[in-house]
């Protein structure tokens, strides 16, 4: 018998780690009534787990094993300070869970008191069970970097009253949506990574995905949560057909549809419905259901162009963005009516508004964008020019390379 | 916890109060009365300040005492009054400050 591949043994320490430390960081953020105490002591225990697990292998009980170690390194922390004896008292017995918790730990994460640098590193550490060495490698900055950020935030979540507990009913959508922009960030930062040798890290977009469905469990009337988690999984369902095994970035007219999850699709779209019968639209909804027709539609030829259109301009209406006219504008390319075409869409990007532009300019899919519609439009030095800027601006590796082939071929 | 509500005004905010006839200027500053109303339970105490025009600043560097006419940030936004309230935690806070009826900006700030 061979031994798992280190990757599988990772991903699967990652998994479990995941699944305990978040909610025990959680359960003693209440019993503790101390935050930065019950991240710290948490922290200290995943970073043992990831030590020895490896050798001894994952204990059957992981949630008691961390919470034992956890308690642990509490007494060698709290008992030198009088103020903490009675709160370390409180860890003697076992801790029980409470199903608010988890997420009351995410609303303190995110807090949008608290800048979007450290609302990120905070979550994956307090949330995901993160240790800061991951995050920094995640993310490519410095470990003290991200320990900087984390040590301020917790101050600033001490000092500043930041609360623990679920916003008011009337804050909740607001709140929701911050959180769901630091899931999105992540996930992103996963799913096409600004920087770094991986062209895919698959951690943040798996970290991303879990956070989600975590939230849509506990918060199952919100229906922006919904949208977020099927757009995630949309995309998801996709991730074995992005890449060749060089880990070349395949586009998506090229890429093959048989390799799709098409049951996650099926079941993403489900999650659509069930937050479209909620009537509240939101942007993470339309932008999933405009990745469903992309995932829907057997072939490239078969794309339902108009109705992803169509669904753009609802999403300009409810969240005007110069990424999303970009998108609209690509849509409008293929669409095949008389409003469609390469040249209809790059009129619509040279109507943009100057300060939209001005955003798109240092945006690579903007120019490589505007390069397709010149060269549709048979104005090959002009597209060459376009493909150029959008390489210089780049640094994911996956679209260096696709750009060069494209600059090299054309 | 206790938290200072420091009130900032811009100068457009200035601009739009100058603008204003009698009427809509008075009903402004009764909005702001039914504010300190509608809080008088968290707040422990408020000040409106003069001008910043009135303002001097005193800098102390190196034993000398340096003086100089205006506030101690040259900008567009400057302080315009205060209010302590105590709250028991930042959303109360922010909830407090959400409902401010007059200039736009609003520093909160926790006291030791």
């Amino acid at each position: 018998m061979t031994d798992p591949p280190a990757e599988q043994v990772h991903a699967e320490l990652a998994r479990v780690v995941r699944e305990h430390a978040g909610r025990l960081t959680a359960c003693l953020v209440r019993v503790l009534g101390d935050f930065a105490a019950a991240e710290d002591v948490v922290q200290d225990a995943v970073e043992t787990a990831l030590r020895r697990w490896p050798d001894d292998g994952v204990p059957d009980h992981p949630d008691a094993w961390l919470l034992t170690v956890a308690r642990r390194r509490g007494l060698d922390v709290l008992r030198r300070q009088e103020l903490y004896r009675d709160k370390l008292a409180r860890m003697r017995g076992p801790v029980p869970s409470e199903p608010d918790d988890r997420l009351k730990l995410i609303f303190t994460c995110c807090h949008p008191a608290l800048p979007r640098a450290a609302q990120i590193a905070l979550t994956l550490r307090a949330v995901c069970g993160l240790t800061t060495a991951q995050i920094a490698a995640a993310f490519l900055v410095p470990e003290p970097t991200v320990g900087q950020r984390i040590t301020r935030a917790k101050r600033k979540i001490g000092e500043a009253g930041i609360p623990y507990r679920v916003p008011a009913d009337a804050d909740l959508p607001d709140r929701v949506n911050q959180v769901l922009a630091v899931i999105y960030l992540l996930f992103n930062e996963g799913y096409l990574p600004t920087a770094g040798d991986r062209p895919h890290a698959r951690d943040l977009a798996d970290d991303a995905e879990w956070l989600t469905a975590q939230l849509a469990w506990l918060l199952p009337k919100q229906p922006e949560v919904l949208g977020l988690l099927a757009l995630i999984r949309l995309h998801q369902a996709r991730t074995s057909a992005r890449f060749t095994p060089a880990g070349r970035l395949v586009p998506l007219r090229d890429q093959d549809r048989r390799r799709w999850d098409h049951d996650a699709i099926t079941e993403a779209t489900r999650l659509i419905e069930r937050a479209a019968a909620l009537r509240r639209p939101g942007p993470y909804q339309v932008q999933a259901a405009i990745v469903a027709c992309h995932a829907e539609a057997p072939t490239w030829a078969d794309t339902d162009w108009p109705q992803i259109v169509v669904l753009y301009d609802m999403l300009l209406a409810l969240s005007p963005s110069p990424v999303h006219r970009l998108q609209r504008a690509i849509a409008l390319h293929h669409h095949p009516g008389t409003r469609g075409g390469p040249r209809n869409a790059l009129a619509d990007l040279d109507a943009l508004t100057p300060a939209d532009r001005k955003t798109l300019e240092n945006y690579p899919l903007y120019h490589a964008t505007r390069a397709e519609l010149l060269r549709a439009l048979n104005q090959p030095e002009a597209a060459q020019a376009a493909d150029r800027q959008a390489l210089a601006l780049t640094t994911n590796p996956a679209q260096q390379a696709l750009l060069e082939e494209r600059l090299t071929n054309s | 916890m206790k938290y200072v509500l420091l009130f900032v005004e811009t100068e457009e905010f200035a601009r739009e109060l100058e603008a204003m006839d009698e009427a809509a200027r008075e009903a402004a500053f009764e909005a702001v009365g039914r504010w300190f109303a509608e809080h008088a339970a968290v707040i422990t105490h408020h000040a409106h300040l003069r001008p910043a025009e009135t303002a001097t600043t005193m800098r102390l560097t190196g034993g000398d005492a340096l003086v100089t006419d205006g506030p101690f940030v040259e900008g567009k936004e400057v302080v315009s009054g205060y209010a302590e309230i105590e709250v028991a935690d930042l959303d109360e806070a922010l909830a407090v400050a959400r409902t401010w009826p007059a200039c736009p900006i609003i520093e909160i700030r926790p006291l030791t």
